[in-house]
């Protein structure tokens, strides 16, 4: 069953940014795009297990740390090589100054 | 330990895999997210800039050697396009296919395609086996670019001074792929949805080629092959010289770059052949940061590697020793000293990787 986490503040992302959140044994990466909306998809690279919240937003990519392939953070979609499988993304909303993101 | 099998469909291949050296996680130096932000930050003013003077330098050598052609007068200019096609377009490759040399990716792509021509690497199965190296750095069985193997082999680290064995085996790998082939163990690393493409730019190249052949025969000379092709040979030396310094005489089956990879100051027009990569422990140990931002980096964590060679005259004179060592004792590497305010190896782990010759290598 679906359930709403309480994952981080608002603020504790800095714009054009992205954050790692572990949960009920699941690492996310929660993002902040560069127009103050909120993204999550799963925080370890589909091409090999590293984690996002290392590599660099630039706009609506997330560049991979190890390896620099690139994923659209917004739909998980896979852009650039060595990446070619897409991320999951998760549901997030804003709630008093929290982010909230719903996860299985 | 026992003879290394550099095969990726080896023993040593098996091994890595079974023991977690493969796809492992690696040490990195800690550095404040804030100041690591701002290093990656990408910019296209520097690399537009090389790649002028690159490409501008090549037209320009490549004009007087012509002009001065056949004339012996010629061969400075062609030594230095040759330099300049067949080793500057080794770092623009590298440095391209992580795609962060230009903040713009039609940039990034465009280079890489022209320097993968002249370097002979099919820039398909290179970005594959390139994200394979990050991946397993040094790991036998598992690295598709290990340059000096153990036992090494001196001959062949000669040759390859003129291209010889690396550009072979790029034109032979070049037909088999244009046949419609890969090679077994390219296949091990190349995902089936783009073998296509490693084919149809094998094909293209192949036209290139037979038209600068043809064009070489109808002229009755070799100087169309003196523009395209033979650089490779005659300029080869420097990415070789630069290239072998990389990892030679280090440790391998490690996962701390600061034991398997080497940082050597050098003058600035190798700087700049090179694109920086003399900064070679930064570089694997955060691939994210662009080639003009190394020395940055570098200032800030080489607190926590070990002293660079100050010269590439002393990285060899380091290296080359070791290399002969590991023809009587293939174990031997160098383990350098770390300065006192670094995190220690972890010895435990590479004690298991390496076996007992871990601990005594280098005493």
């Amino acid at each position: 069953m679906n359930q709403w986490i309480d994952a981080c503040a608002t603020d504790e992302i800095d714009e054009e940014d992205l954050i790692r959140f572990d949960h009920g044994g699941r690492t996310y990466a929660i993002y902040h795009s560069p127009e103050g909306k909120f993204y999550c998809t799963d925080g370890l690279c589909s091409h090999e297990q590293v984690h996002l919240a290392d590599g660099l937003v630039m706009g609506h990519l997330i560049e991979c740390p190890k390896h620099n392939g690139q994923f659209d953070y917004r739909t998980g979609e896979a852009k650039r090589a060595p990446v070619c499988v897409n991320l999951r993304t998760y549901p997030v909303k804003v709630e008093g100054g929290r982010i909230l993101i719903e996860v299985a | 330990m026992a003879r290394r099998d550099y095969s990726l469909l080896g023993p040593d291949a098996k091994r890595a895999v079974e023991t977690g050296l493969a796809a492992a996680e690696w040490y990195h130096t800690e550095v404040p997210r804030k100041d690591m932000k701002a290093l990656m930050q990408r910019s296209d003013g520097p690399a537009i800039r090389d790649t002028i003077l690159w490409l501008g330098g090549m037209v320009l050598f490549a004009g007087i050697g012509i002009a001065l052609w056949p004339s012996w007068w010629s061969a400075p200019f062609w030594l230095a396009y040759g330099v300049l096609y067949g080793s500057a377009s080794d770092s623009r490759w590298h440095e391209c296919s992580h795609g962060t040399a230009f903040k713009t990716p039609w940039m990034n792509d465009w280079v890489y395609n022209i320097a993968s021509f002249m370097i002979l690497r099919n820039p398909v199965t290179w970005r594959w086996s390139h994200a394979r190296h990050h991946t397993d750095t040094y790991i036998v069985g598992r690295d598709p670019e290990i340059a000096i193997m153990r036992p090494p082999v001196f001959a062949k680290l000669v040759l390859n001074f003129f291209g010889i064995l690396d550009a072979w085996n790029g034109w032979g790998r070049m037909l088999l792929n244009a046949s419609g082939r890969l090679d077994p163990e390219e296949a091990t690393f190349v995902p089936d949805s783009e073998k296509p493409k490693v084919v149809s730019v094998a094909r293209i190249w192949v036209v290139i080629y037979a038209a600068t052949i043809g064009l070489a025969l109808w002229m009755g000379s070799i100087l169309p092959l003196m523009v395209i092709g033979l650089p490779r040979l005659y300029g080869a030396w420097h990415h070789v010289m630069t290239g072998l310094l990389q990892h030679g005489g280090l440790a391998d089956n490690v996962i701390d770059h600061r034991l398997n990879s080497r940082t050597v100051f050098m003058n600035p027009i190798s700087r700049f052949i090179y694109w920086n990569m003399n900064y070679h422990v930064e570089h694997h140990m955060f691939p994210m940061v662009p080639y003009h931002a190394l020395p940055k980096l570098h200032a800030m964590i080489k607190h926590d590697l070990p002293a660079p060679n100050r010269s590439i005259a002393e990285g060899f004179a380091e290296m080359w020793p070791a290399l002969k060592r590991q023809l009587r004792y293939e174990d031997y590497f160098l383990k350098r000293e770390l300065p006192p305010t670094a995190r220690p190896y972890r010895e435990d782990f590479h004690r298991s990787a390496l076996g007992e010759a871990g601990a005594t290598a280098a005493e």
